[in-house]
């Protein structure tokens, strides 16, 4: 059966890390195997194969534009949501760099809680970035990148979902706007000249990023050009996968409004069920958030422990504790927030996700966390 | 600032710091300072939000490097 999504097979997982990578929409499903037959020639070339790849290329960037509300020749098909963030951010720092002239390289801004593929760009040369502080939800003052040549802001927080006042960003600053957490189950915000999205995020397949350079903005390429058919791609398009991604757009931005309600109401019981348990924080905007996402941490319980516990009795879900992390380190989100970063949760819904998935974890939870404290003496 | 009691918790990973602190900060009388000595990087973060979701009050890092916590209930 075509429809079969792969997260919900007998005996898999309840998967509960849609904000990691949404498993593939039917839609995109559908339309990669049918792209593949015929997508598969260089877009340039003038012959049959070829103008067939560049008529579902254009096809491709004409539904994203669409969906997102924004023009088509503002949409670029990229290899990744990290590569259309990279050349998002470090196009407009040279850009305003080149406009600076002799009063020096732009300096960029960013959140505290941007996710690291934007701290990495914003540290990868120029001057020293400016890293704006945020409050306890996780939300940035936009007052806060006074001084800064380029703003960084994402639209929503990848790890706790906090909505960031991406609008009121003081005009007139160049902005590059992370929109990979939200793209696709929320309109992107009116301010923006540069923004990044990521196709795995919204249902779409891996290796497939969106960046849009608003027309007119002062964005010059920051890594070497490639003649393709976007200056401001590199590489060979992946032709299939971009069509199957903007299916799986059209398709969640049709369903979102429905989607979207349903998994607030789920997030607001999971919510209040985790906070119902001693000594653990629920941390981000309760409602000014993205719909699919909360993030608890639990005191006294070891991130690990909780991933690992909650995974054998069959729910697969994320955490942001240092021993979970390749770097060994805190989440830099949380650290930021000065929320406790040990014991935490990151748990988002894909559009599978059901009410008796949501009982199931929330039975088990808060057995999970009872038995971790009592083995640790609590 | 004098600490009633100090906890060396260097070495160890985290939760255990802050296990470490909510097992031991009841042997010192209320108003007493409890310093904890930990080098796991979570700690700078654990130990301040343990203070404020356990009612307690964090008072900084002396010249140690050691986290100061006073008992407050």
């Amino acid at each position: 059966m075509s429809s079969a999504d792969p997260s919900r097979l007998p005996g898999r997982p309840v998967y509960l890390d849609a904000a990691s990578s949404e498993p593939l929409h039917p839609a995109a499903r559908d339309t990669l195997l049918a792209a593949l037959e015929r997508g598969y020639a260089d877009p340039r070339r003038l012959h049959g194969p070829g103008r067939d790849a560049r008529l579902l290329l254009d096809n491709a960037r004409a539904v994203v534009a669409e969906c997102l509300g924004v023009r088509p020749d503002e949409v670029t098909f990229t290899s990744s949501g990290t590569e259309a963030v990279h050349r998002g951010l470090l196009g407009l720092r040279r850009g305003a760099s080149s406009a600076n002239g002799p009063a020096g390289e732009a300096r960029i801004g960013y959140a505290a809680v941007e996710h690291s593929a934007v701290v990495h760009a914003a540290r990868w040369g120029g001057p020293a970035p400016l890293e704006a502080p945020v409050d306890r939800l996780g939300r940035v003052d936009p007052d806060a990148f006074a001084g800064a040549d380029v703003v960084a802001l994402q639209s929503a927080n990848h790890e706790v979902g906090t909505l960031q006042p991406v609008d009121d960003v003081a005009p007139g600053v160049p902005l590059f706007v992370d929109a990979c957490a939200s793209m696709g189950r929320l309109p992107l915000p009116d301010r923006w000249d540069a923004a990044a999205g990521s196709a795995h995020k919204w249902g779409g397949p891996a290796g497939i990023g969106i960046l849009l350079v608003r027309k007119g903005t002062r964005w010059l390429n920051p890594f070497p050009g490639d003649d393709r058919v976007d200056e401001r791609a590199g590489g060979f398009e992946n032709v299939p996968a971009a069509l199957a991604a903007a299916a799986a757009l059209q398709a969640v931005v049709g369903e979102r409004a429905e989607l979207n309600a349903r998994h607030h109401a789920l997030v607001d019981r999971i919510r209040a069920t985790a906070a119902a348990i001693p000594d653990v924080e629920v941390v981000g905007d309760p409602v000014d958030r993205l719909p699919h996402l909360v993030t608890f941490s639990c005191l006294y319980v070891d991130g690990e422990a909780l991933v690992t516990e909650l995974d054998r009795r069959g729910y697969g879900a994320a955490s942001g504790s240092a021993c979970t992390a390749s770097t060994l380190t805190p989440s830099r989100v949380l650290e930021a927030m000065g929320v406790l970063t040990h014991g935490n949760l990151r748990v988002s819904l894909t559009r599978a996700t059901t009410e008796e998935d949501v009982d199931g974890f929330l039975a088990a939870l808060p057995h999970v966390v009872r038995d971790i404290r009592a083995e640790a003496g609590l | 600032m004098i600490a009633d009691l100090e906890l060396d918790c260097r070495g160890l990973r985290c939760p255990l710091p802050v296990i470490e602190l909510g097992k031991r900060y009841a042997d010192v009388p209320v108003g007493g300072v409890v310093a904890v000595l930990a080098d796991d990087v979570a700690a700078r973060t654990d130990i301040p939000a343990w203070c404020r979701m356990r009612g307690q009050e964090y008072a900084g890092e002396d010249p140690a490097g050691r986290y100061l916590v006073r008992r407050l209930s």
